[in-house]
């Protein structure tokens, strides 16, 4: 059962990240979920502070309001003090991830709350957070919180589904149409914050960077469509999950870390083996791309370009 | 068209009352002030950092003004949005997004869809309508990333016309595309224009401006001059647009093209 649960637990997490990771990784914005991961510490410090208690709703919602200062800072810098974007979110993030890292040495240092456990997490220990509800065993937390956020998250995206879709594509189209474009961008780093600090508590801030890069990257080198990317993510994280319990069961080591050794390994064969543009199609697709018509994509900077003739 | 039934009242389409931009308190617009007629095909002209794309950007509602105000058809642009369609430049999105050629035209459609509506039956054959009219009809099921240059700007128009709107803005839709796309764009604008549509368009190829518009609005910062074809596109008024830079500006034009014409054939 302990399996199960530890399992479970990972799965519900990379799903969750897959789905938001897609937007970010198409927004050209993966590291925003490195920025916020960081940076929700003082939300989640300051939550814990004032309830005296581990108790996770309080901790999310700090964490969530802290997320959304994240991404308003970084834009207001970027706007006002004229810096680029990753700038202005390396700024932003270690500060404030500073300030948490002071708030809970200042304060919280003789209480349970362990900056390590932040960082790195500790999936292992799942099974034994279990939530009593009117004094139910109603199995781990994580699971019912991870689970809860998987499912906000798919509501989020398929409801919005359209409104997602031409945000991330084309942000003046949808401004012009009066797509409620700041609903749907704060909504999606919202679901972005929640994802990641549900995340963390079991496979910490850093882990939670690469479930939201790695199995979006992954789809987006085998597909070009949007629905088959979310689904491929979305499987992506829970077969690196699974493969990454079972590596580190055999080579008995931290789950989290194999379960990111995983994805990337999964990345690394898309990567080589993708029949849309994997190293070795390019490789044999040399003599194709001598066509005029992909040469002149080359040119412009399209190097995705197929080799089926344009016309 | 069902055009005239729709205005109603005889506002006209496009009024921009003393319209001021600033970027980090430089100017880019400065007090511009004009009002277009109905029906009319109109080209934006102006050197470099004249302001066309911005003044377009601030009529769509995408960059605030610091003073001033537009109308379309006399009411604010918020109650008027599904009445206009804005064709971007075509380098202000990522060509390897993952959707289909079908999926970007649809996404014209997203204006006159509730929110959590999905665009329907009817919504898909607006859309394949709108390819045809363009010639890419067959590549509606062809992924973006596939395409070259004028194929996606004739994506783009597409897309405008699945909107299905009375003002088209469109921000250098000429821009280094094929001698194919080109004549297909000006095709559309005459239909546009025939069915009473108003087509605003930044444009900045001087040579062709006044074989493909009938209305042309310069721009330096200021409004220079804005009007008929005819009386408005004459030497004087382009000196006042670009000033000395003219004559250097022809020469750089003719190269232009003749660079964009070794492009062009690349591209076919």
């Amino acid at each position: 059962m302990t399996t199960f649960w530890i399992i479970l637990t990972a799965c519900l997490a990379s799903a969750a990240c897959a789905l938001v990771g897609t937007y970010l990784v198409l927004r050209k914005q993966a590291m925003l979920g490195d920025a916020i991961s960081h940076a929700v510490l003082p939300g989640i410090a300051i939550a814990f502070l004032l309830t005296a208690s581990r108790n996770t709703f309080p901790m999310l919602l700090g964490a969530g309001a802290f997320g959304l200062l994240t991404v308003y800072l970084t834009e207001k810098l970027q706007e006002r003090g004229r810096l680029m974007n990753d700038a202005s979110m390396g700024i932003v993030f270690t500060t404030l991830f500073a300030i948490g890292v002071i708030i809970i040495t200042l304060f919280a240092s003789s209480v349970d709350l362990d900056h390590e456990c932040i960082l790195f997490g500790e999936i292992a220990y799942v099974p034994w957070d279990i939530w009593f509800f009117a004094g139910m065993n109603m199995g781990p937390r994580p699971v019912w919180i991870l689970g809860l956020v998987l499912v906000i998250n798919l509501i989020f995206i398929l409801g919005c589904y359209k409104e997602l879709k031409i945000y991330a594509f084309d942000r003046q189209l949808a401004v012009s149409m009066g797509i409620p474009v700041a609903f749907i961008h704060y909504g999606l780093m919202g679901t972005v914050s929640f994802s990641t600090i549900a995340s963390f508590e079991s496979v910490g801030a850093i882990l939670v960077v690469a479930l939201i890069v790695v199995p979006p990257a992954t789809a987006y080198l085998l597909t070009r469509r949007l629905s088959v990317m979310l689904v491929l993510a979305v499987a992506f994280g829970v077969l690196s999950s699974l493969s990454g319990y079972y590596l580190a069961y055999i080579t008995n080591t931290s789950i989290a870390g194999a379960i990111a050794v995983m994805a990337g390994i999964f990345f690394a064969l898309a990567l080589f083996f993708s029949p849309l543009d994997g190293v070795f199609i390019r490789r044999n697709r040399k003599v194709t791309l001598e066509a005029p018509e992909a040469v002149a994509g080359m040119a412009a900077g399209k190097n995705r370009e197929d080799s089926i003739p344009l016309t | 068209m069902t055009h005239a039934s729709k205005t109603g009242a005889s506002a006209p389409p496009v009024e921009v009352h003393d319209l001021t931009v600033s970027y980090q308190n430089k100017p880019v617009l400065w007090d511009v002030d004009f009002t277009l007629p109905e029906g009319t095909l109109t080209a934006i002209v102006g050197p470099n950092g004249a302001g066309k794309s911005t003044l377009i950007k601030v009529i769509m509602g995408l960059i605030e003004p610091v003073s001033g105000h537009a109308l379309i058809y006399g009411k604010p642009l918020q109650q008027m949005r599904k009445r206009i369609a804005y064709v971007p430049q075509r380098e202000s999105v990522d060509w390897n997004f993952p959707v289909s050629v079908l999926d970007v035209v649809l996404m014209g459609r997203y204006a006159h869809l509730k929110m959590f509506r999905r665009p329907g039956r009817r919504d898909r054959e607006l859309a394949l309508q709108a390819l045809e009219k363009v010639g890419m009809a067959a590549y509606s099921d062809r992924q973006i990333a596939q395409l070259s240059g004028g194929q996606q700007q004739r994506v783009f128009l597409a897309r405008a016309l699945a909107q299905d709107a009375d003002i088209y803005f469109m921000d250098e839709p000429f821009a280094g595309v094929d001698a194919s796309t080109e004549e297909h764009i000006l095709q559309l604008l005459r239909e546009l224009r025939s069915a009473g549509r108003t087509v605003i368009v930044v444009h900045h190829d001087l040579q062709t401006v006044s074989d493909y518009f009938d209305w042309v609005l310069m721009l330096n910062l200021r409004l220079v001059a804005i009007g008929p074809m005819e009386t408005t596109f004459t030497k004087e008024n382009l000196q006042k647009a670009y000033g000395g830079r003219l004559n250097i500006l022809t020469q750089v034009i003719e190269l232009s093209r003749r660079e964009n014409f070794v492009r062009e054939t690349e591209h076919d």
